[in-house]
C-alpha cells in the first residue's frame, strides 16, 4: 500500500464535505517540501556512510585496523587502501549510477519495470566495451576508448529499443520490455561470440561482463566513473520536474510547457553515458535500477525531484551492501556482486510484473 | 483596437494524408465560453489541438493576443493557455495535490520547488472542485470522474487566460457535470478567463455557452449565440437525423431532443 495514503489524516471522506478551513500545506507528505527532501536525503546519506564503513571494516579476510593505519608497509594497509577502499567507492559510484539511471528510464518510457538491464542497454554497453577492449588490445589505443565505446553502444541500444517499443507513435509498455529482453539476449550472444573468437582472458573474464563484479578497481577508474556519473546525474536533475510531467504523456507534458524532445534527448544521452561508464568498469550488474527506485517511490512518493537524488544515494548504499554480502557469504572466497543483485532482483521483477500487470500499466 | 485574445483564421489541419479541418475561423474574447459542437469525427478535438499548438495547422494561422502561436516558447504559452485532454493518469502514484501542483510548472524555474503562493493557488483549485478531501490520495486510486475534476483543477492552477477543454464532462454524472459547468461559468466571470470546450451535449452547450461553433466534416456550419446556431434546420443538416428544438421550460434556453423513432 501507498504509505502516504495511510499517513493522510483524512479518511476517504464523503464527496460533499464542504471546503472547511482545511489547509493543503497541513496535509503531510502529499507534496514535496524542502524539509522533506532534507530529511529523506539526510537519512539516506547517513545510511550510505554507515554501509561504507561496514564495507571497509569487513571482508573475506580480517585485518587489524591499528596496524593498517599505522604501518604503511603491512599487508593490512594494502588490503584496506588498495583493495577494500577503492572497491567500496566503486560500489557506491556504480550503484548510484544504476539506480538513478533506472529512475530516469522509468520516467522516459512510463514503465516502472524499465532499467538498464531489462531494456538491454547495459548488455549493449558491455558489448561495446568488450569490442573496444579487444580492439585496444590488438591495435593499441588508450583506455579511454572503452567507456566511450560502452557509451556509444548504450546510446544505440536505448534509441533502438525506444523506437521499436512504439506502436503508432505511442509507447507500448509490454512490447517495449519485450524488445529490451530480446536486445539483452542478442547482445549477450554477441559477447559470447567474441569470447569464442578471441581470448577474453587477455582482457577480463567473460563472467565479469555477464554477471557484473566490482573486483579490483583502481582509484583512477573510480574517479573517472565518478566524474561521468556525477555529470550525467546533474544533467538529469535539471530535468527532474520535467520527468514528472513526462510521465503523464507527451501531450500533457507539452501543454504544461515541457520541451519534450529536449528532455528525451537529455535522458537518452545522460543515461547512456552513465551506463557506459558503469558497465565498462563493473560489467552488467542487474536489477539495482529496478529495486531501488521502486522501494523509494513507495516510501517517499513519485516526485522525481526527490526520487532521483534519493535513488542516487540509496543505490550507492544498496550496491555497497550487496557487495559486502558477496564478499562475506562464502569467505574466504568471493561472489561477483551481480549474483547477489540478480538473486534479489529476479523475484522482485516477477512480483512487480504481476502487480503492475494487474493494475494495467498497458494504458 | 486591441486584437482578440485567441483567434483562428482559415485553419486547415489533419493527420498524415487525411484532412480533418477545412478553413475554420473563430475568435474568443476574455470572459467568454465558446462551445464547439458537432457529430463524432467532425474535427472538434482536432480544432482544439490546433488552438493549443499541439498540432501544426496545414494552412491558416492561430493567434494569441495578436501573436502567432509558434512565436511563443512552450513555457510562455503554457502560462497563458491550458489544455484538458483525454489523458488517463500516470504510470506512477502521484497524489492529487502533486498532480494539481504540476499546473504550476510553467510558472516556476527548473529547480524551484512550489512555494506558498503555488500551494495557495492549488488549494483554491482543489476547493473549487471539491477535491480537498482527496488531496493526499493517489491519482491512480480515485474514480474516472474524480480524475477528470483533478485535471480541471490542474488547468485552473495553471492560471491561464484561455482554457481549452476537450469534453470536460466526459465520465461525469449529471450532478457533477452541472457543477463543473457552473464553476467554469463562475471562473469565466471572476477572472475573465476564456473557455473553449468541445461538447457532445447540445443542451449543456445551449445552457452554458455564450457562443456555439457547429462543425460538420471539418467545416463550420454556424457560429454565434446558441439560439442562432442550434436551429432545427442546422441540426438536421449536421446530425442527419430528425430533432425537436424547443425551449427548456426551467431556464428558457434552447433545448434539443432526438425526434427520430
Amino acid at each position: 500500500m501507498d504509505a502516504r495514503a495511510k499517513a493522510s489524516p483524512m479518511p476517504p471522506a464523503p464527496q460533499r464535505s464542504a471546503p472547511e478551513a482545511r489547509d493543503v500545506a497541513a496535509i503531510g507528505q502529499a507534496h514535496l517540501t524542502r524539509a522533506r527532501m532534507a530529511e529523506v536525503l539526510g537519512t539516506l546519506g547517513v545510511a550510505l556512510l554507515a554501509v561504507c564503513v561496514l564495507g571497509v571494516m569487513f571482508g573475506s579476510v580480517r585485518i587489524d585496523f591499528l596496524r593498517a593505519l599505522t604501518q604503511p608497509s603491512s599487508p593490512d594497509h594494502a588490503i584496506l587502501f588498495a583493495a577494500r577502499m577503492p572497491r567500496v567507492l566503486m560500489g557506491a559510484v556504480v550503484g548510484a549510477i544504476l539506480a538513478a539511471v533506472g529512475a530516469a528510464l522509468q520516467a522516459l518510457v512510463r514503465n516502472p519495470l524499465a532499467e538498464g538491464g531489462t531494456l538491454g542497454i547495459s548488455s549493449g554497453a558491455a558489448f561495446g566495451a568488450i569490442l573496444a577492449l579487444v580492439f585496444a588490445y590488438r591495435v593499441g589505443g588508450g583506455a579511454g576508448i572503452v567507456p566511450l565505446a560502452g557509451f556509444a553502444a548504450a546510446l544505440l541500444s536505448t534509441l533502438a529499443v525506444y523506437r521499436l517499443g512504439q506502436m503508432h507513435g505511442r509507447i507500448e509498455p509490454f512490447s517495449l520490455l519485450l524488445v529490451g529482453v530480446i536486445f539483452n539476449t542478442f547482445w549477450s550472444a554477441l559477447i559470447l561470440l567474441i569470447n569464442s573468437v578471441v581470448n577474453l582472458y587477455q582482457t577480463r573474464s567473460i563472467l565479469f561482463w555477464l554477471v557484473g563484479s566490482l573486483e579490483a578497481p583502481t582509484y583512477r577508474e573510480v574517479a573517472a566513473v565518478g566524474a561521468l556519473g556525477a555529470g550525467g546525474f546533474v544533467w538529469l536533475m535539471w530535468h527532474a520536474r520535467d520527468m514528472n510531467l513526462l510521465s503523464l504523456g507527451d501531450d500533457p507534458a507539452r501543454d504544461l510547457g515541457v520541451d519534450v524532445d529536449a528532455v528525451r534527448r537529455a535522458i537518452f544521452i545522460a543515461t547512456s553515458l552513465m551506463i557506459g561508464a558503469a558497465v565498462s568498469v563493473s560489467g552488467m550488474i542487474g536489477f539495482v535500477g529496478l529495486i531501488v527506485p521502486h522501494i523509494l517511490r513507495l516510501a517517499f512518493g513519485a516526485d522525481h525531484r526527490l526520487l532521483m537524488p534519493a535513488s542516487f544515494v540509496a543505490g550507492a548504499a544498496f550496491l555497497v551492501a550487496a557487495d559486502l554480502i558477496a564478499r562475506l557469504v562464502i569467505a574466504p572466497g568471493e561472489l561477483p556482486v551481480g549474483v547477489i543483485t540478480a538473486l534479489c532482483g529476479g523475484p522482485f521483477f516477477i512480483y512487480l510484473l504481476r502487480r503492475e500487470g494487474h493494475r494495467g500499466i498497458a494504458l | 483596437m486591441s486584437p482578440p485574445l485567441l483567434a483562428a483564421r482559415g485553419v486547415a489541419a489533419g493527420y498524415h494524408q487525411r484532412r480533418v479541418l477545412h478553413e475554420v475561423s473563430l475568435q474568443v474574447a476574455p470572459g467568454e465560453l465558446l462551445a464547439i459542437v458537432g457529430p463524432n469525427g467532425a474535427g472538434k478535438s482536432t480544432l482544439l489541438k490546433v488552438l493549443s499548438g499541439a498540432l501544426q495547422p496545414w494552412g491558416g494561422v492561430v493567434e494569441l493576443e495578436g501573436r502567432p502561436l509558434q512565436t511563443f516558447d512552450r513555457r510562455a504559452l503554457a502560462r497563458r493557455l491550458a489544455s484538458l485532454g483525454q489523458e488517463s493518469g500516470s504510470a506512477f502514484a502521484f497524489t492529487v495535490l502533486e498532480m494539481v501542483l504540476m499546473g504550476r510548472a510553467p510558472h516556476l524555474g527548473a529547480l524551484r520547488l512550489e512555494g506558498e503562493r503555488d500551494l495557495k493557488v492549488a488549494q483554491q483549485a482543489l476547493e473549487r472542485f471539491d477535491l480537498l478531501p482527496l488531496a493526499a490520495r493517489s491519482i491512480n486510486e480515485i474514480s474516472g470522474g474524480e480524475r477528470r475534476r483533478v485535471l480541471l483543477a490542474r488547468v485552473l492552477a495553471q492560471e491561464p487566460q484561455v482554457a481549452l477543454l476537450d469534453e470536460p464532462t466526459a465520465f461525469l454524472d449529471l450532478k457533477h457535470a452541472a457543477e463543473i459547468f457552473s464553476r467554469l461559468a463562475q471562473l469565466r466571470d471572476e477572472r475573465a478567463m476564456a473557455v473553449v470546450a468541445t461538447l457532445h451535449d447540445l443542451n449543456a452547450a445551449a445552457l452554458y455557452a455564450d457562443r456555439v461553433l457547429l462543425l460538420k466534416d471539418g467545416r463550420a456550419v454556424g457560429c454565434g449565440r446558441p439560439e442562432e446556431v442550434l436551429t432545427r434546420d442546422n441540426l438536421r443538416l449536421v446530425y442527419e437525423t430528425e430533432v425537436y428544438v424547443g425551449r427548456n421550460p426551467a431556464t428558457g434556453t434552447v433545448m434539443v431532443l432526438p425526434a427520430a423513432r
